[in-house]
């Protein structure tokens, strides 16, 4: 290929190849890093990447607001813990019969409520979570009361299971792609323009033949289904689930991923998840006062880079490059 | 001229009527755009032109009345599906997606035909990526003739107030709608301006375009329009060709005040 083919080939392709160049390097890194309370921790960020970019979706992309996403991610993990302890019910199946479950969950609870917009819409997302996390605490028999469900079996796929950190890190972060993929090709489609102009003007939006309200429900239960997607690798990975885990502070986690990322920005969730994963680790005797520097990160985030860590460093880059090359080129003029 | 041709009407209103609690916007109006024509709407400051128009598209729902689009009641008809049915239009205030791209803006302009599954989204199919490539030269097409070709990658809130005005009729006239509503399409812009947009008006009716144009700048009402109906209070006054329009005495006195005859 001649070198102007080769530019065009990748500029065309520019999304793609990014993808296959993160799933190289990521693919790599078990071989370097054999640690495995530190590949746990590269787990946990798959499992929160997955739930983060559907959140992403539903509130960087299609301008909404949701507090209560812990609430599909545990309905996934309690689905999946319920299905395959107390029914046997193989891991696969039960995953894909939760998020089923889920989804359906997400129509039913997104027709009302996503007529609300703004504060009213947190606040009813908010709700939603509540109720489902007294759910998990109080309906002993079933969810196993406060302290939850035990004895979940690793994933398995055609009934070979996923065991160990390092298989465990290839299902996870291979999931946590496929997602990635699927987003990214979401936003770039006309169903993807529809969700980014209702989020800037819905009467607009709708003159252009966009239908707003179908819109929302839709994407609002994309990104529930992707929660519940999490929420069961989430159980099967773990092995227990307790309802403590998907409180509305998990939510508020799960929000500040998306702020500190970029709203909007699907490469941007990967860098919150990882951010929000590792920041209890690395604040080491800070640990205890976690909820302040969070608050502190999120309000200088919001001041500083309004669009998000990862999309904002990147433009800087472009601009620093762009302003490098052409002074380079008065240089040699 | 031709003669009336009943089977050229693209749309036809009548009985539309829509009170804002007790204050009546518009009251029995009847109103009629022909394929291929240019069907001016004017009227003073308040008269209910654009509530007119926002009736017409769904963003109001009306009270009374029926909106006949191609042989269809649009009455009761939500926006989206309106637009669907090949009916685009601009707005009076201007309503870009600022954060979108310029090109992207363009692109929303065809979402009827950029398909809405959600399915075939996420797994960007052979048949998506075959459209997508098909819309992106349509709306590259539509920027050049707008003249923002050069414009294509800039976000919308960076344009200029002219150039804004131009990518709205681009966004509006790139999906070949069967009827296209201009709301004010010059309003604010200087005589440069305007008379470029009135170039590429005549352009779109050249090519056949069927529109509704709501305006305040008589000059350009007067060089483009076959047909002109006059708003006042939400009643319509007159309707008829430009000339005979601009001479009725009832438009006189709307514009101006009571003419009186003592002089």
């Amino acid at each position: 290929m001649s070198p102007p083919a080769a530019a065009s080939y990748i500029a065309r392709h520019r999304t793609g190849l990014s993808v296959i160049g993160l799933c190289l390097a990521l693919s790599l890194v078990p071989l370097r890093l054999a640690d495995p309370w530190k590949l746990g921790i590269l787990n946990l960020i798959a499992l929160h990447a997955i739930v983060v970019l559907g959140l992403n979706l539903f509130i960087g992309y299609a301008g909404q607001i949701s507090l209560g996403h812990a609430a599909f991610f545990g309905l996934g993990a309690y689905g999946s813990a319920i299905l395959t302890t107390a029914f046997a019910v193989p891991p696969l199946p039960a995953m894909t019969l939760t998020a089923a479950g889920v989804a359906l969950t997400a129509v039913v609870v997104g027709a009302p409520t996503l007529r609300l917009s703004g504060h009213y819409l947190a606040m009813a997302t908010l709700g939603f979570n509540v109720v489902v996390h007294n759910v998990f605490v109080q309906w002993d028999r079933v969810t196993g009361g406060p302290s939850g469900l035990s004895g979940i079996p690793p994933f398995a796929v055609l009934g070979l299971a996923v065991q160990g950190e390092v298989r465990q890190y290839y299902l996870l972060w291979g999931a946590a792609m496929i997602f990635l993929t699927l987003s990214l090709n979401l936003i770039r489609s006309g169903v993807g323009r529809g969700l980014a102009a209702l989020a800037e003007d819905e009467v607009c939006a709708a003159a252009m033949g966009v239908d707003v309200r179908r819109g929302k429900i839709a994407v609002f239960t994309v990104s529930a289904f992707f929660a519940s997607i999490g929420g069961s690798l989430f159980a099967h990975y773990m092995g227990t689930v307790t309802p403590d885990t998907f409180g509305i502070f998990a939510s508020i986690d799960f929000v500040i991923m998306v702020v500190i990322g970029g709203m909007g920005c699907l490469w941007g969730s990967l860098a919150g998840a990882a951010i929000v994963t590792l920041l209890p680790h690395l604040l080491g005797p800070l640990e205890d006062s976690k909820d302040i520097v969070y608050g502190l990160i999120v309000v200088a985030i919001l001041l500083v880079l309004p669009r998000g860590f990862l999309a904002e460093i990147v433009d800087l880059a472009k601009s620093r490059l762009a302003r490098g090359s052409s002074a380079m080129r008065r240089g040699t003029a | 001229m031709t003669s009336v041709d009943p089977n050229g009407i693209t749309l036809q209103a009548s009985g539309l009527t829509k009170h804002f609690g007790g204050l009546p916007a518009l009251h029995e109006v009847a109103f009629v755009a022909r394929k291929g024509r240019v069907t001016a709407l004017i009227g003073p400051n308040g008269a209910g032109k654009t509530t007119f128009i926002n009736c017409l598209t769904g963003v109001l729902r009306p009270d009374r009345g029926s909106i006949i689009f191609d042989g269809q009641e649009l009455f009761g008809l939500p926006s989206h599906r309106i637009a669907r049915l090949g009916v685009a239009r601009t707005f009076q205030n201007l309503r870009l997606f600022a954060r979108l791209s310029v090109l992207d803006n363009v692109l929303c302009g065809l979402s009827t035909t950029a398909g809405d599954s959600f399915l075939e989204a996420f797994l960007r199919t052979p048949s998506l990526r075959h459209r997508e490539r098909r819309l992106r030269l349509a709306a590259l097409e539509a920027l050049d003739i707008f003249g923002l070709a050069g414009r294509a990658d800039w976000r919308a809130h960076a344009l200029s107030y002219g150039e804004r005005k131009r990518l709205e009729l681009a966004r509006a006239f790139v999906s070949g709608p069967r009827l296209l509503l201009l709301d004010e399409a010059v309003a604010g812009l200087n005589p440069d301006e305007t008379e470029r947009i009135g170039t590429l008006i005549r352009q779109m009716q050249r090519n056949g375009a069927t529109l509704i144009l709501v305006e305040h700048d008589m000059d350009l009402v007067m060089s483009v329009s076959d047909h002109v109906v006059v708003l006042d209070g939400g009643r319509r006054i007159a309707g008829g060709p430009p000339e005979d329009v601009r001479r009725n005495p009832l438009v006189l006195q709307a514009y101006l005040g009571k003419i009186s005859l003592t002089a």
